[in-house]
């Protein structure tokens, strides 16, 4: 079993570190890639030091094509501005870019995620009187409608992954079969859930995410204590290719050492 | 044309109580100086408006001036929640918050239908979301031409819409550059505006992406770092130990009483407010 150490060795690569190679190798060369701040950037930057040099990332802070040499800690860093294609207004991210269709990939956190890649981001609980609020909407809505596909990364535990979301801040696969294209949603949606455990697909008709690979040393047992709904596993269940030398080296790199 | 006025007295001409605030920047040239001098003047039941509301944000919920908070994003970037903004909502501190919330792509259409004297924007969003039901400023629209089902949402037009910018002409002309945010959208949506920047110039620099002409802005104060601890593109870098801080700051009530008295009421503008976290922050490294 791979073990969460604080300050893992060198060959050793931690849950989060596998979790953020595995979402790096879903992002193809010249994608374009819509990026939440936080895990999602650190993989899109990773990929794009990698296999995807010509891969374009555009944060919400209207930075197109941004080639920051570390992750930046926020989506309005100095750095994103300076190393971008161009840089426009919040208006016309969310307008010509995005929901015109020119996004290929919209890389989402979550807090909560259901069977059906719905997600939540706003609160724990009630809406009137929560338990914990989050941050809320920020851009995900959008994203998880209009980019093209959407990848969504969070660690696996029963209180991420739930059989009912406390709210639906971001739509997915809605409540499955053609639920989504119903609403007249023009991005396909979710197409992966990358976790510190596997890797979770749609089944193409229901649009149910069943586990479709597991991390070297995970097992199934532990993805379905980790799930909130009954998970349902592939009959093709494979394992991911382990994270290389070369793949450690960059996270770290670009993460400062941090 | 733009009054070049002193913060305290812009602020004390143009915010008034109960008014609907909105301070923007989009984790760049935050007006955080302006901020602080809305609560040093003891601004009550305010409107706040802001698509990422942040630290300036949970200070002034915090202070007690705000009465609702219109916004997308409320959070402190990189390190996690607002906890004043949270205590607010959860239980109540220092008193109800009403809160009426949107996604950053319905905030930006509010503005710019605001911008362009519209009385809505029209967005494809929010379908299929909780949004819709909680938020009543979210109504769904048919298009008049091919019957698609769109989103409608009210225009936004603030009271007075404050941000920062790098640099003032002698003319008033406002000119910055960098991440641009919705800085020109809040300022043409609001009935009066406040500018402060970094300097006065004879001339605007060339890297200047964004003019706002002086007729179109209220009131021009000069505060040099007044964006801090946000950035002003060309002048400083954010100050992130300030934001990593403010968490432990903001996670007690106490506490927070005894920062807000110690750094912004008992203190006499932002430059002194400056000078004291500076002191501060070369005590601690």
């Amino acid at each position: 079993m791979t073990v969460t150490a604080p300050h893992p060795t060198r060959t050793e690569a931690s849950t989060t570190e596998v979790m953020t190679v595995a979402a790096a190798r879903e992002l193809r060369d010249g994608v374009v890639c819509f990026v939440g701040i936080g895990t999602p950037s650190t993989a899109a930057n990773l990929a794009r030091h990698l296999h995807a040099p010509t891969a374009v990332l555009i944060y919400e802070s209207g930075t197109i094509g941004a080639k920051p040499t570390r992750p930046p800690l926020s989506i309005g860093d100095g750095e994103l501005a300076d190393t971008a294609d161009c840089v426009v207004s919040v208006p016309e991210i969310f307008t010509y870019w995005l929901q015109a269709g020119r996004v290929d990939v919209g890389f989402l956190g979550a807090a909560q995620v259901d069977r059906f890649g719905n997600i939540n981001t706003t609160v724990v609980g009630d809406y009137e009187h929560p338990k914990v609020r989050l941050p809320g909407a920020g851009g995900a809505p959008e994203i998880a409608a209009s980019a093209k596909q959407t990848f969504i990364m969070l660690k696996q535990t029963p209180r991420a992954f739930v059989e009912s979301l406390d709210f639906r801040t971001s739509v997915g696969n809605a409540e499955g079969g053609g639920s989504r294209q119903a609403l007249g949603m023009t991005g396909q949606g979710p197409t992966v859930i990358i976790t510190d455990i596997g890797i979770l697909r749609p089944e193409p008709e229901s649009g149910e995410f069943v586990l479709t690979a597991l991390h070297p040393g995970r097992t199934v047992d532990e993805a379905i204590a980790a799930t909130g709904w009954a998970l349902r596993v592939s009959p093709d269940l494979v394992t991911t290719e382990p994270v290389t030398e070369l793949e450690l080296t960059t996270l770290r790199s670009l993460s400062g050492g941090a | 044309m733009a009054a070049i006025t002193s913060l305290r007295d812009a602020v004390a001409a143009n915010v008034h109580d109960g008014d609907v605030v909105a301070l923007e920047g989009f984790t760049h040239l935050i007006p955080f100086a302006a901020g602080q001098e809305i609560i040093r003047q003891g601004r009550k039941d305010l409107t706040l408006v802001r698509m990422t509301p942040d630290v300036i944000y949970d200070q002034l919920i915090g202070a007690g001036c705000a009465r609702k908070l219109i916004f997308s994003w409320g959070g402190n970037p990189g390190v996690g929640s607002l906890h004043r903004f949270r205590e607010a909502i959860e239980s109540d501190w220092p008193g109800p918050l009403e809160i009426e919330e949107h996604s950053h792509a319905g905030m930006a259409a509010r503005y710019v239908a605001g911008a362009s004297g519209l009385p809505f924007g029209v967005l494809r969003g929010y379908v299929g979301t909780d949004l819709a039901g909680h938020t009543d400023t979210i109504a769904p629209i048919v298009c008049p031409f091919t019957g698609e089902q769109l989103t409608a949402v009210p225009a936004l037009r603030p009271d007075v819409g404050i941000v920062h910018a790098q640099q003032v002409d002698r003319d008033g002309n406002v000119g910055l550059w960098g991440i641009q945010g919705v800085q020109k959208e809040v300022v043409l949506a609001s009935h009066r505006s406040i500018v402060t920047v970094e300097e006065v110039v004879g001339q605007l620099d060339p890297r200047v992406t964004v003019v706002l002409p002086g007729w179109a802005v209220s009131a021009v104060s000069v505060v040099p770092r007044g964006a801090h601890p946000s950035y002003a593109h060309g002048y400083y870098e954010r100050d992130n130990a300030y934001y990593q801080a403010w968490d432990e700051i903001a996670r007690d009530r106490q506490r927070f009483q005894g920062w807000l008295q110690e750094h912004v009421l008992s203190t006499r503008d932002f430059a002194e407010h400056l000078a004291l976290v500076q002191e501060e922050q070369g005590a601690s490294a």
